[in-house]
């Protein structure tokens, strides 16, 4: 077969798999986790061949709008190395997850629905990584958005699902809203909505930086959104009420990284704009990787916890776009992430379904001895979450803080403090989970998983390890630049990290039954939860209700209802007029309101 | 006169309703009849010579020479695309027609004479029938809601009757005004050489005459904030006559102003244009935040779809091909949804008996078909890539932000900016009604014993979202038909 049409084989089989599995299995379970399952392996396949055959390029378009001379949007595939990297990554970890799933879902009554929506999510996912324009980026961001919802709604007789997929939605939503309006803003200034051709044309911008800072930033809403970055990272925590094979994948491994993906992507777009777009992205990442860490910190539901570290984490990654003189030191820590988060959130699933659905780690302890291949490999991805040297994340992450520490000074604090709430986090969950004894009758009982849920654990774990040293990142990434910190900066982490790890193990190693240490500010996470929920109810209800009242009393009411209790005084007036019926006062009524408005306030 | 394949467009569901009144098995031939009406709208776009362009399938039989009034027909790329809208929504709306209790002749009589209305509006080439062609429409729309209504249906039906007269009637006055306004010795009902004479310059009847139309057309349309007849209407309506009007019928108006306005008004157009801006935000936030507060599905609704119509006046206000190619896009993506959202509203009003967000909830796990085409439904609402609506409005978008430059934002891009929240509320009202009723916990109008969909309903709201689904992979479908019709404009 053509190699040219591997990528269209693999952008494509998810989509006709979730079709298959909608259309003609959505009442056979088995049947369709196998249709998911071997499109998955054959989209993970392929992806390998096209990652090992540098020279391919797929020159191929298919035209989706077309306005002859005016406006164009192909869909078209980009190969380089960003998206090679990517596709191995996206594909290969989907299908240990799709594999775990068969495990974890079992005895659900909605696997068809699951998978077809898991397929849907691997198209959309695929179609970020491949796309080389920004609305074909849209295109399929909005389709991840819209999986995430049915996944993460899974459980959607569950109230506290139901919001969870509409808020994810949602929340998304508004950071759409800014990255489409940074699209139109970039697409007028270079004529172009390709990648390629936005970048070539840039040039001609560079006269107006207000304008192209302010398309920069409204590009990185749409970050902010799906990464989960501060403000709008609410969503991303309660997105926990999915299944955890879909925390896994979807709000972990690959698809809130897509914002960082989409930066990586249109990195020479984010050096070309005035550096204040660099210093504001720096700033979200740095406050989102601080924040989230103090509130993973206090957080009692084990996928919150590591919820918290993953937004934590996406800041990491952001902050490296800030930093770095490359998109590299970012993606390295994605790719790292991808495979230790993936296999903390699969370790958590392991030990959750052990427990019979039990989540509060304050009901779990003394897993070690009972579960050891979910522990061992969750020690393992835990050592890597927190950069213990040697293991995969310390690789990435530092290199991230070292480049701040070259580039912006206070951005290394902040960053490498952060390093310090890490490492309480992550020891805090694994001495609670896994050492002490059993707080609860679950615990006291549990069993190791089966093996269709621990050889995706083992085999996740591997890359967890050993995805940062230097001869196996060569096989992925081009020789990056060096940050070039002197070995202060690297003493400095290492010293945070072994705070961070002492202090966790004064407070949770003699198995308290509870956090010794309680800050409701930290619990309740920084309240900001709060203020959303005040925002909408308040606020955008108040309003609606408002316009509402408006609209049945004064727009409907008074120019219909309300005149006809007036007419008699204004009789002679409409008899005038020669028109004998209201709708026609409220015509003339709204007309001249509008009038009115209009000269005031354009003349 | 000349035969033409629109005269039967016309004919097939006259004569179906003909036969419906006199008492035939109503819904055996309407569903026959509309089918047929749906193959022919078909044919009539493959066999459209796309080479030659323009006004194709043209009939002329002069009734009042006097008056230069002529019985004409013909069609181009944009009536075509209406036209099929026209005929799938009618296709849909009889299939989704439960059993009628009174009259059920009278019923299917009134939404065939509905769908006579809209196909001889949008394949007249004539002034005077275009407009007589819709009037026609609003009769069977008084007799559905005042009849087979819920509520205060009487009252309704005749508040959204003198409501639409009204606009009529202005309309009326505009389009004599365009009509006196050409030179004694051109003077034509003729839309083509409207046209023609307004593309060269010899037709300016005035910011007036433009008014008229865009506020008679406008008060069709639902435009805000003469929009409070249809949320109220749609809501009473039954569901098959909802659909139709929402779906088919107000976009006459739209199609108005694009067959008239477009052409003969540019300039008016652009002078008027702040205040068309101020309008659709309107009617997309104000409306939106109404939508936002609606505690029944119905009324949420009609009230949706009186939001959209605020993009579809941004592509007009943008006055240039992309946005006027997304405004039709999107006129015929948004007749398909609401079409669809309006059959499943009805489904679910027969099941529980009520659309109170309050009492409804929990139903797709009872009725997981119904869920799941609501759920299709809903997306294309919110204008999910994937369905053509988002097509349309992201030409729309496009089409609008072009108008202005580089640097400060203009009243354009500001428009097109605060209109792009506009897809933050939708998605707000949208998945909020999703979760209401169909997830979270059991609603007390929810019983154990309600029926999934049946397999008649599933279909035809099927055949509406694959449509929109087609269109929406191939936008291209459409806008090979609609990119000439726009193709004379500036970028």
């Amino acid at each position: 077969m053509d190699p040219q049409l591997y990528p269209w084989i693999i952008l494509f089989t998810p989509l006709a798999a979730a079709g298959v599995i909608l259309f003609v299995f959505s009442r056979r379970p088995t049947a369709a986790g196998s249709i998911a399952v071997v499109a998955a392996v054959l989209a993970c396949f392929l992806s390998w061949r096209v990652f090992l055959d540098p020279s391919l390029t797929v020159t191929a378009q298919i035209p989706w709008i077309e306005i002859p001379g005016v406006f164009s949007v192909p869909i078209g595939i980009i190969l380089d190395n960003l998206s090679r990297v990517m596709l191995v990554v996206v594909t290969s970890i989907a299908t240990l997850v799709f594999i775990y799933s068969a495990g974890y879902m079992r005895g659900d009554e909605g696997i068809p629905r699951y998978y077809a929506a898991l397929c849907l999510f691997l198209f959309s996912m695929l179609g970020i990584v491949l796309a080389d324009n920004f609305v074909m980026m849209f295109i399929f961001w909005e389709l991840v958005g819209v999986s995430s919802y049915i996944l993460i709604g899974h459980y959607f007789r569950k109230n506290s699902a139901a919001d969870a997929g509409k808020q994810a939605f949602l929340v998304n939503r508004v950071g759409d809203f800014g990255f489409m309006l940074g699209i139109l803003m970039l697409w007028l200034a270079t004529g172009s909505v390709v990648f390629s051709a936005v970048e070539a044309n840039l040039s001609s911008v560079t006269l107006h930086p207000g304008y192209l800072t302010a398309a920069c930033l409204l590009v990185f809403c749409g970050t902010i959104g799906k990464s989960a970055q501060m403000p709008l990272h609410v969503w991303l925590p309660n997105s926990m009420e999915g299944p955890t094979p879909v925390s896994s994948l979807l709000h972990a491994a690959t698809m809130v990284a897509a914002g960082v993906y989409m930066l990586a992507r249109i990195f020479p777009v984010l050096l070309a704009a005035p550096e204040v777009v660099r210093e504001v992205i720096l700033w979200i990442g740095a406050v989102t990787c601080f924040a989230a860490g103090l509130m993973a910190t206090q957080q009692d539901d084990i996928k919150r916890i590591l919820a918290y570290s993953t937004i934590s984490q996406l800041g990491y990654m952001v902050v490296g776009i800030g930093v770095a003189s490359t998109a590299d030191a970012a993606m390295f820590h994605l790719f790292t992430h991808a495979f230790f988060k993936c296999l903390l959130f699969l370790c958590a699933g392991s030990v959750i379904i052990a427990l019979h659905h039990e989540q509060d780690i304050w009901k779990m302890g003394g897993l070690l001895r009972r579960m050891p291949v979910t522990a061992l490999c969750m020690l393992a991805g835990g050592l890597a979450l927190a950069g213990t040297p040697f293991f995969s994340g310390s690789f990435s992450k530092d290199n991230i803080i070292e480049w701040a520490w070259m580039n912006n000074r206070a951005g290394f604090w902040v960053t490498a403090s952060a390093v310090f709430l890490t490492a309480i986090y992550t020891f805090r969950l694994l001495f609670v989970v896994f050492l002490g004894r059993p707080r609860g009758e679950h615990a006291e009982h549990a069993k190791e998983s089966p093996l269709v849920m621990t050889l995706p654990l083992v085999i996740l774990a591997v890359p967890a390890v050993i995805a940062g040293y230097p001869w196996f990142r060569r096989f992925f990434f081009e020789e990056m630049p060096h940050a070039g910190a002197p070995a202060a900066a690297h003493t400095i982490i290492l010293a945070f990290l072994g705070a961070g790890a002492v202090l966790a193990a004064l407070l949770y190693l003699r198995g308290p039954a509870k956090d010794p240490v309680r800050i409701p500010l930290f619990a309740n996470r920084l309240y900001i939860d709060n203020f959303y929920d005040w925002l909408v109810a308040r606020v955008q209800g108040g309003l609606a209700v408002l316009s509402s009242w408006f609209d049945r009393w004064i727009i409907d009411g008074v120019f219909a209802t309300g005149a006809a209790r007036t007419v008699w005084a204004a009789g002679y007036v409409l008899r005038l007029l020669q028109v004998g019926n209201l709708q026609a006062y409220a015509f003339f009524f709204g007309a001249g309101v509008v009038a009115v408005l209009y000269f005031l306030v354009f003349r | 006169m000349t035969p033409s394949p629109l005269l039967s467009l016309i004919l097939i569901p006259l004569v179906t309703a003909l036969f419906c009144m006199a008492g035939a098995a109503p819904r055996r031939i309407s569903i026959f009849g509309a089918g047929a009406n749906l193959l022919l709208s078909l044919y009539l776009l493959a066999s459209y010579n796309q080479a030659i362009g323009g006004f194709q399938f043209v009939s002329e039989n002069p009734l009042f020479a006097a008056y230069g009034i002529s019985f004409s027909l013909g069609v181009d790329g944009l009536s075509l695309v209406l036209l099929l809208l026209c005929t799938l929504v009618t296709f849909a709306a009889v299939w989704v027609t439960p059993k009628i209790e009174k009259q059920e002749g009278m019923f299917y009589a009134c939404l065939l004479f509905i769908s006579v209305g809209a196909v001889g509006a949008f394949a007249s080439i004539d002034l005077f029938f275009f407009y007589a062609f819709h009037e026609l429409a609003l009769i069977p729309t008084f007799l559905l809601i005042g009849i087979w209504g819920s509520g205060e249906r009487q009252r309704i039906a005749w508040k959204v009757t003198i409501y639409l007269a009204f606009g009529s009637f202005i309309l009326l006055l505009g389009l004599i005004g365009l009509w006196l306004a050409a030179p004694d010795n051109l003077r034509s009902l003729d839309i083509r050489m409207l046209q023609q004479l307004g593309y060269a310059g010899l037709l300016s009847p005035g910011p007036a005459v433009y008014l008229l139309l865009l506020f008679g057309f406008g008060i069709l349309i639902a435009l805000f904030p003469f929009h409070t007849w249809a949320p109220e209407a749609y809501a009473s309506a039954p569901a098959p006559a909802a659909m139709l009007h929402a779906g088919v019928l107000k976009k006459f108006g739209l199609y108005g102003l694009l067959r008239l306005a477009v052409p003969i008004f540019p300039a008016e157009i652009q002078q008027f244009a702040h205040l068309l801006l101020v309008l659709l935000l309107g009617n997309i936030l104000y409306v939106g935040f109404v939508t936002i507060a609606q505690k029944r599905l119905n009324l949420m609704l009609g009230y949706s779809s009186v939001m959209h119509m605020g993009y579809a006046f941004l592509g007009l206000a943008a006055l240039n091909q992309l946005g006027l190619g997304g405004m039709a896009l999107m006129m015929f993506a948004h007749g398909l949804t609401i079409a669809a959202l309006f059959a499943l509203c009805g489904e679910i009003a027969r099941r529980t008996g009520t659309l109170e967000f309050s009492e409804l909830g929990g139903m797709a796990g009872i009725t997981p078909k119904l869920g799941l085409l609501f759920g299709f439904a809903a997306m294309a609402s919110v204008g999910l890539p994937g369905f053509s609506s988002f097509a349309g409005e992201i030409l729309i978008f496009f089409g609008a932000f072009a108008r202005g430059a580089t640097g400060c934002f203009n009243w354009f891009q500001t428009a097109t900016a605060l209109a792009l929240w506009g897809v933050v509320i939708s998605a707000v009202y949208m998945l909020r009604a999703y979760r209401r009723v169909f997830w979270g916990g059991r609603g007390t109008a929810v019983k154990d014993e309600i029926a999934d969909i049946s397999a008649g309903s599933r279909w035809a709201i099927i055949l509406l979202l694959a449509a929109l689904l087609v269109t929406g992979f191939r936008p291209g479908l459409l806008l090979e038909y609609l990119n000439p019709v726009f193709a004379y404009l500036p970028q």
